[in-house]
């Protein structure tokens, strides 16, 4: 178990700058997730860590020590691809095994430690499976038996849970966490889905285009946001932004509400909103359309109890709580913050 | 009245699946004869006494007089058949170890170079076995007799290589295209060097290639002629393709029973290897075209 530091971490492929300065530190046995959009270098950074991509510069600490210019066998980090990169050619059993036999673990040893972990993850039946005989789900737990038989420093992820089903998906993201608490090994976990982020990390690193725009526990991320960027990427619908003559105002769907729902204490922002559509989804409705005095192309969505009786097409007046309400700079999209 | 209608589509559809069995077998069976029928007419001519081989009013696919074993006994006793054999078994092994020696790994940087460069050099080294030999044997034997090696097996074994690598590294090529990388930066992430990591990884999924390059380039040394007769005129040097004409046709008066029992004893034990790989031998050519 360790901790997993990078400075000033550089990537270039030719003119392409893949990863840009980035400095990220994780703690003990923390669960962090780098997420952001696909090219934003989550991937690359990954696999510098890994060691499978020498950096342009900056230096990359795993337990303390500097890991720079070693091959990944050295850094004793397990890796899920998104893949899973199983052997096709071996059977479950030795799949596991692999990660020993490269150490040397005599035959007796490695039966027992390849029996532990394919107990712990439920898949002691099918030690003499070959991997195409296997669900997307089994294999993705030979994986993370395999990366974790030997016991390493860190858990590296790459999206392993793209490729199951959205079903599958969701009891796979619990097994994993409560497999990663139980084992308490640093993780680091790329994925470009914000709602797997949220729901499963300790903090996030959001990126894009090669620098992390901020890095944070969910809830920082999700009601402090650094940048229009993360307040539109994180949130499902995203936050609502109306651009203001010198500032762009920001707030999440779910405190835009009609005015009456709020207290004098509140001190709510007042806004005349215009329902074009309203969205039924069982547990909430959605209300898309315009805030009049913006951008009529500016579309705003608000979320509301099932029950509010709002009618398409008609005016209402909304408010948002002065302290749900978050301004950018028009220019760069950098939070501005204060009530400036 | 619709029901008669597709009762009647039913039986049309009944009927022509059976024909498109029958058609099926009946296509197999001629294809199978074809193919066999040279080594059939082959191992019954190898037994024939000579006045029922030259007298044409016998059945030719048959036996007339009583069948002899004089003409195989010539063929080990009167001539080098043997010391023939053994040759081709040397220049064939030692060809196919050059082969996948150099083939391997340059299929495989070939196919790991990112970029276009890599498939055009992999085109580019093609491109060169398409240079037939009747056209290279000439300056081929300056190069032979320079390096010292006219007579000697030696000239085959450098030789014949110059044919089976540039068609094996493109081969391969294909091969290790199709094995994703992941798979061997997992085995370098679970704790293997590069290299260990292909050994014990790449390699195993590629076998198939490998199998399609030593059945191509054994059975190439096996029935190469024009190398194999401008180089070497030695009777303890030559390889069957050119030992057996030269020891069995002696100006206008040709053995034919030897001849015959000679093809017989190298195409026989060569299809029985054969059949043994031949579904990995299938899967070689056809997965290497298609991802190639």
């Amino acid at each position: 178990m360790s901790v997993v530091e990078v400075r000033g971490l550089t990537k270039e492929f030719g003119d392409m700058v893949a990863v840009d300065h980035v400095d990220l530190a994780s703690r003990e046995g923390e669960f962090l997730v780098l997420l952001g959009p696909s090219g934003c270098g989550k991937t690359t950074l990954l696999r510098m860590i890994a060691g499978l991509e020498e950096p342009t510069s900056g230096e990359i600490y795993i337990g303390g020590e500097k890991m720079n210019g070693l091959p990944p066998r050295i850094r004793k980090v397990a890796m899920v691809f998104q893949s899973y990169a199983l052997y096709p050619h071996m059977t479950v059993a030795r799949n596991i095994a692999f990660p020993l036999r490269a150490e040397g673990v005599d035959k007796a040893e490695q039966d027992k430690r390849v029996r532990w972990a394919a107990e712990l993850l439920g898949i002691d039946r099918y030690l003499d499976r070959r991997p195409r005989q296997l669900s997307g789900g089994e294999r993705q737990r030979v994986a993370l038996a395999r990366a974790l038989v030997r016991e390493p420093n860190v858990f590296l992820l790459d999206e392993p849970l793209s490729n199951l089903d959205a079903k599958l998906r969701a009891a796979a993201r619990d097994d994993l966490l409560e497999f990663q608490r139980r084992v308490g090994i640093t993780t680091i976990y790329v994925t470009h889905d914000q709602v797997e982020a949220m729901g499963m990390g300790d903090r996030i690193a959001v990126m894009r285009d090669g620098k992390i725009r901020q890095f944070g526990t969910p809830e920082e991320i999700y009601s402090d946001p650094a940048d229009t960027f993360v307040a539109t990427f994180i949130g499902s619908p995203p936050m609502n932004l109306l651009e203001g003559e010198h500032r762009v105002v920001g707030f999440r769907p779910e405190n835009f509400k009609p005015i009456g729902e709020f207290t004098e204490r509140d001190v709510p922002s007042t806004f005349r909103f215009h329902v074009n559509r309203s969205e039924y989804l069982g547990s909430d409705r959605f209300l898309y359309g315009v805030v009049e005095g913006y951008d009529e192309n500016t579309k705003v969505i608000a979320r509301v109890p099932v029950g509010s009786t709002i009618a398409e097409g008609a005016t209402y007046e909304f408010g948002v709580a002065a302290a749900d309400l978050c301004y950018f700079d028009p220019r760069t999209g950098k939070r501005l913050r204060g009530d400036a | 009245m619709a029901a008669t209608t597709l009762e009647a589509q039913r039986r049309r559809a009944e009927l022509k699946r059976v024909w498109g069995r029958v058609s099926l077998y009946v296509l197999a069976i001629t294809a199978a004869l074809l193919a066999a029928f040279p080594f059939l007419w082959s191992t019954i001519t190898m037994f024939k006494q000579d006045q029922d081989l030259y007298n044409r009013d016998n059945n030719p696919f048959w036996f007339t007089l009583p069948p002899t074993l004089e003409h195989i006994r010539y063929l080990f006793e009167n001539t080098a058949f043997l010391t023939f054999v053994r040759n081709t078994m040397v220049v064939g092994l030692a060809v196919v170890a050059i082969t996948l020696l150099i083939s391997l790994p340059a299929a495989y940087s070939l196919a790991r170079l990112a970029g276009r460069w890599g498939e055009r050099m992999g085109i580019a080294i093609f491109l060169v076995y398409l240079i037939p030999p009747t056209l290279l044997f000439l300056p081929m034997s300056r190069v032979v007799a320079s390096l010292g090696l006219l007579e000697s097996l030696w000239s085959l074994i450098l030789v014949y290589p110059t044919i089976t690598i540039p068609i094996s590294v493109w081969l391969l090529m294909g091969f290790f295209k199709g094995i994703p990388r992941d798979i061997e930066e997992q085995a370098m992430v679970d704790g293997y060097t590069r290299a260990g990591a292909v050994m014990r990884t790449v390699l195993p999924l590629v076998f198939p290639g490998i199998v399609a390059v030593i059945v191509f380039s054994f059975t190439l040394s096996a029935h190469e002629f024009i190398y194999a007769l401008s180089f070497i005129s030695s009777t303890a040097n030559k390889t069957i393709s050119v030992g057996v004409p030269t020891a069995l046709v002696r100006g206008d008066v040709f053995f034919w029973q030897s001849l015959q029992a000679a093809a017989v004893f190298v195409a026989l034990p060569i299809a029985i290897v054969f059949n043994l790989f031949l579904d990995r031998f299938i899967a070689g050519f056809t997965m290497g075209a298609v991802k190639g």
